[in-house]
């Protein structure tokens, strides 16, 4: 399609906000500057469960001098639009409270020491009932999901081997360096505008719509500059964004509602913590023989997006392998806590750290290398996964193995006595794109314009969080326009402006939007053959005739292609204190074509040590249903010092409905490296542990007690 | 009082203990230096002060009296970029951004040294700036490539 | 909403003078730990004023005195860092400072302020304990061993300055801290040893940094199995958001181990 050189692609350009970063220009939320705005502030439960018996507004404080905005001022429905209209976008008076931190008042003033001396008038009692606090005590379900292959229950009797083992995964904190923040205007015609930090600017139009009662011209939203996201500001930021406009509305006036670091941590979304029981039958000579496994994660008090990472969860939990035999049986279930939501991997590196322990376990209990059992097992060309769906092209597997194990070289002792040094390796698949028909549903539509002065113009919805589309869309536009990079530009990130391509998450932006990017170029550069510019074409996403899923059976083509990557991690396990060191890590990774390798590269980078520090430091403890580790000094990311020497190799292996080849691979460095570590850690020390994060003092008890 | 920022002298009428971070944010629009926790565990809120590292959320503005301070927005001479600017474009240093500005400032002091740097030298100096995007191996790479 | 005043001593004595007159004063020297506190209005009571003594020139710098060494009250750990006579005669002292914080924490912190604030984490306090450092205020000296009197409480008069922090010379310190990561970490036990004489100092086990007496006991006896076995009883750790207090033993007991293997 493509025949002229490629001059944009594949080169790793600077990126387009680059200059802007690097000299505090680029403007992130809160340094917008809004004369006249006043400051907005959110009153919280301090219960986990209960109802709200009074709300006290106490005449000692003047309350003319703020605004406070109570369920009864919402014009439209008491939702936060999601997937289940079950979470209110504030607890009414008399209402339920199902967790900590639950929104049930609005306050906005002039100034902050207004803000604060009000908010100290506010009284708030409740009657308690006793919370759910965790996945053991639950009743409550939210979604399940079955997946069913060949036959377990017969496959049993041919198994010579049957190994048994369960794992937990523990609450993960997002940590984007720059916290939830959304500015809200009022304008004269009804209209509500709202600025914010956020990954996908259709999600909050939409929950702006249903609990403000607006059309779709009149809710407004922009993407400001965004410090990050990693699923975070998938869902949250429409929370945010109504409680602002709520206030901007009531108060007649521009409200910014900017969370401090403890109120982020202590009331937005987590990653959802599991227990992933596994059975697995092997032959004697390690033929897999069938899977049997069993998924609860913990959804916390509202749906959220649940179900859909219960979803991931599910299509990811058999692994890389290909077994004639699976049964998945996976369910989300409601507790007493914050609720847990989208977070990169989105389920996936919750069951597939159990699917790969697994492999470790069976290769043990056989006495052979689980690198060579690997091999065996691995999904290749025309196999089929658990869903049924035959694997017909770019399938990496035995790619990324060869070069992650090509380039790690020999594991060298620790020349300290006490410090005892350890390999491990994993080997993982991530679904690009949204599941099943979800692409379809969507119908991801961008436009692309060619200007009257010989420029060109891409109008989409997703946004740059850090990951680099505004690069990689205008590279995409160059090279099939064959024009250079400076003709090209991309429209801001305002829903009154530009099209819903969907949101920034799942795998999706280069792969399936950049794809349209691509499409439409292509088109522009063929009319402007026979029209003159100015001129827009639209381009939404066509499912392939060749893609089939059925929702209701879990069977078919769960994603349009997969990515993959095989990772080594070299730890060193302090034997006085159990600290587990990760001092290096390989990481080869299936991308399809790197439409920017630096960036490619230095996504995959974070994306590891994200999953280092799920591994091993990023510990959340409970009490009474909040979160202990609520402040940077208690809950702790890895810093430099911390990092490992992290190593990527690109592997390059098309895909034929990729723009220019490539594939999703946003979320996949987040499933290879805490299986790998735990591997790791065994090599090191003899014991397995079967739950992270592998904390110093789950290391030194389990050391302790072999 | 009066202060040196970014090279030319500032006066400001504001309580000694405002954090410097909300001085030069709110009073002074330089919006560059981000606030993160402000508890001095993230680090976004670094500059210079005297040309040493500081967080700005644990320096209360009446300490800079007198003193010179350095913003990301002092970095850059005129519309020039630093070799470590430059540096952080080129080999991927900055993804959302939002941690760049603290960073670039740590590690503007490790370029200035005069020994030769090892890459742990430049963990460990910028040990106190976390970053979520890049892993840090990216960043550990621009700043080698300014090193002498 | 009041606004807390901000006062600029210039020289020790004015400091001093502001400090015993000012009703609900706070010194401030670099800010590590105050600067949060008061942001976040967690100080009880508040303070009304605070006073700078960051910048005092009698504050500042590492040099000897009467046989010891003496380093500043408002000495950054940087300073001491940098110091050839730090170096030379309290190198786990110079050793620890580049464990605390990183570089932001450490140009601004300082063992005055560590002293004050009094934290059983504390990350010099061990050190102090076992070099047997003195405390110099305004008025006094104050042995190290006497000067933590209950949890984030001081022997400190409440209009008492610390002014500098003297050490013995010729005294050999290790020291190990164990933290959950490896900067800008807050210690779950951080143990400092001297063999002789026998000094066993360890933060983040008890509600203040303690020396454990009856492991020096044995240690001073030369019995080193003793020690590691007495010193389990010497702290008293808790659970918290940090640790466990059966990490804590157990790890207070390997790293004495370690420590002593390696002295």
């Amino acid at each position: 399609m493509c025949t002229a050189p490629l001059t944009a692609v594949g080169r790793s350009v600077p990126r387009r906000e680059g200059a802007d970063k690097v000299t505090g220009r680029a403007r992130y939320t809160d340094d917008i500057a809004v004369p006249g705005a006043w400051y907005g502030r959110t009153i919280r439960s301090t219960i986990a469960r209960g109802a709200i018996r009074s709300l006290t507004l106490d005449p000692a404080f003047d309350w003319s001098r703020v605004v406070v905005v109570s369920a009864d001022d919402i014009p439209g429905e008491n939702v936060v639009q999601l997937i289940r209209d079950d979470q209110p976008v504030l607890a009414p008076n008399g209402g339920e409270i199902r967790h900590k931190e639950e929104p049930i008042l609005l306050l906005a003033a002039p100034d902050r020491a207004t803000l604060e001396d009000a908010a100290s008038h506010i009284h708030i009692e409740y009657e308690l009932a006793t919370p759910v606090s965790d996945i053991g005590s639950a009743t409550e379900v939210f979604s399940t999901v079955d997946i069913a292959k060949g036959d377990v229950a017969s496959a049993q009797r041919e198994a010579d081997l049957v190994v048994e083992r369960e794992f937990r995964v523990g609450l993960q904190e997002q940590l984007y360096i720059e916290p939830q923040g959304a500015i809200a205007f009022p304008e004269a015609d009804g209209t509500i505008r709202v600025i914010g930090s956020l990954q996908c600017p259709y999600y909050v139009h939409r929950a702006l719509k249903r609990a403000l009662k607006l059309s779709d011209q009149q809710a407004v939203v922009v993407q400001a500059e965004t410090g990050g996201g990693f699923g975070g500001k998938e869902e949250y930021p429409s929370i945010v964004a109504v409680h602002a406009a709520l206030l901007a509305r009531k108060a007649g006036r521009p409200v910014r509602l900017i969370y401090d670091r403890h109120e982020d941590l202590a009331a937005t979304t987590k990653r959802h913590p599991g227990v992933i029981r596994h059975r697995t039958g092997v032959k004697e000579d390690g033929t897999l023989v069938f899977q049997d496994i069993e998924i609860v994660l913990d959804g916390g008090a509202y749906c959220t997006l649940t179900p859909v990472v219960l979803s991931r969860a599910a299509i990811h939990a058999a692994g890389a392998y290909s077994c004639p035999n699976v049964r998945i049986r996976a369910r989300a279930v409601a507790t007493n806590t914050p609720p847990n939501g989208a977070f990169r991997g989105f389920g996936a590196p919750q069951s597939l750290f159990a699917a790969e322990l697994m492999v470790e376990h069976v290769a043990e209990r056989l006495g052979v290398s689980s690198v060579d059992l690997r091999r065996k097992w691995m999904l290749r060309l025309g196999d089929t996964t658990a869903t049924g769906q035959v694997l017909s092209e770019s399938v990496g597997s035995e790619l990324v193995l060869d070069a992650a194990l090509k380039n790690a070289p020999a594991v060298r002792p620790s020349d300290r006595p006490t410090v005892r040094r350890g390999r491990g390796l994993s080997l993982v698949f991530h679904g690009s794109g949204f599941t099943g028909s979800g692409e379809k549903k969507l119908q991801g539509t961008i436009a692309f314009e060619a200007l009257a002065d010989g420029t060109f113009r891409i109008l989409t919805a997703s946004t740059e969080i850090g990951q680099g589309t505004k690069t990689i869309f205008c590279q995409l536009a160059a090279d099939a326009l064959g024009v250079g990079m400076d003709k090209v530009d991309l429209a801001p990130q305002d829903t009154s402006l530009v099209p819903d391509s969907g949101p920034t998450v799942a795998s999706r932006t280069a792969m399936i939007v950049g794809r349209l990017v691509q499409d439409a170029a292509t088109e522009v550069k063929e009319r402007l053959k026979r029209e003159k510019a100015p001129l827009r074409v639209e381009k939404s996403y066509i499912q392939p005739d060749s893609i089939h899923w059925d929702e209701t059976t879990y069977r078919g083509d769960a994603y349009p292609v997969y990515a993959w990557a095989c990772t080594i991690a070299d730890v060193d396990v302090d034997m006085t204190t159990g600290e587990v060191r990760v001092s290096d890590l390989i990481t080869a990774v299936d991308c399809g074509k790197a439409l920017h390798p630096v960036m490619a590269e230095g996504q995959i980078e974070g994306g590891c040590l994200q999953a280092v520090g799920w591994a091993t430091i990023e510990e959340i403890k409970m009490q009474d249903g909040g979160y202990q580790n609520d402040r940077l000094a208690t809950y702790l990311i890895p810093t430099a010092l911390d990092a490992p020497r992290i190593r990527t190799i690109l592997v390059e292996n098309p895909y034929s409905r990729g723009p220019f080849g490539a594939k999703g691979i946003g979320e996949l460095p987040m499933d290879g490296p805490a299986p790998a570590i735990i591997a790791a850690i065994h090599d090191a020390t003899g014991v397995w542990l079967d739950e992270i994060p592998a904390t110093p003092e789950k290391v030194l008890a389990a050391c302790a007690s072999r | 009082m009066r202060f040196t920022l970014n090279g030319r002298t500032v006066s400001l009428d504001v309580v000694g203990t405002r954090r410097l971070l909300d001085a030069l944010r709110e009073d002074l629009h330089l919006t560059g230096t981000k606030e993160g926790c402000g508890e001095g565990e993230c680090g976004a809120c670094s500059v210079l002060i005297d040309g040493e590292v500081v967080d700005s959320c644990l320096i209360a503005v009446g300490q800079v009296e007198g003193r010179e301070v350095t913003t990301v927005e002092g970095l850059a001479d005129g519309g020039r970029l630093t070799a470590l600017q430059q540096a952080f474009i080129e080999h991927g240093a900055a993804q959302c951004g939002i941690c760049t500005p603290g960073m670039l400032l740590a590690a503007h002091v490790l370029v200035q040294q005069s020994r030769q740097l090892t890459a742990d030298d430049v963990r460990e100096g910028l040990a106190g700036n976390l970053c979520r995007c890049t892993g840090y191996t990216k960043i550990i790479d621009a700043v080698l490539s300014c090193t002498k | 909403m009041h606004e807390v005043t901000f006062l600029c001593p210039k020289d020790l004595q004015d400091a001093v003078r502001l400090y015993r007159t000012t009703p609900g004063c706070r010194p401030l020297a670099g800010g590590t730990d105050l600067m949060v506190m008061l942001h976040a209005r967690t100080l009880r009571p508040q303070p009304r004023a605070v006073l700078d003594i960051w910048s005092l020139a009698e504050l500042k710098g590492v040099r000897r005195h009467s046989g010891m060494l003496e380093i500043g009250a408002a000495e950054s750990y940087t300073g001491i860092i940098r110091s050839r006579e730090a170096h030379r005669h309290v190198p786990a002292l110079v050793a620890a400072a580049r464990t605390i914080g990183a570089a932001q924490i450490q140009n601004r912190g300082t063992l005055g302020g560590n002293l004050a604030n009094a934290s059983p984490a504390g990350d010099t306090l061990p050190i102090l304990l076992a070099y047997d450092a003195v405390v110099v205020t305004d008025r006094r000296s104050i042995p190290i061993d006497q000067f933590f009197t209950g949890y984030r409480k001081t022997a400190l008069q409440p209009d008492e300055l610390i002014t500098a922090v003297r050490f013995p010379q010729g005294r050999d310190v290790v020291f190990r801290k164990v933290g959950t990561r490896a900067a800008q970490a807050i210690s779950k036990v951080m143990m400092a040893v001297s063999r002789k004489p026998a000094r066993i100092a360890i933060g983040s086990v008890a509600e203040v940094p303690l020396r454990a007496r009856g492991a020096e006991a044995a240690l001073e006896r030369g019995d080193v199995d003793g020690a590691i076995a007495a010193v389990a009883d010497d702290i008293r750790p808790i659970d918290d958001v940090r640790s466990t207090a059966d990490y804590r033993r157990t790890v207070t007991q390997n790293v004495l181990r370690e420590l002593l293997s390696v002295g």
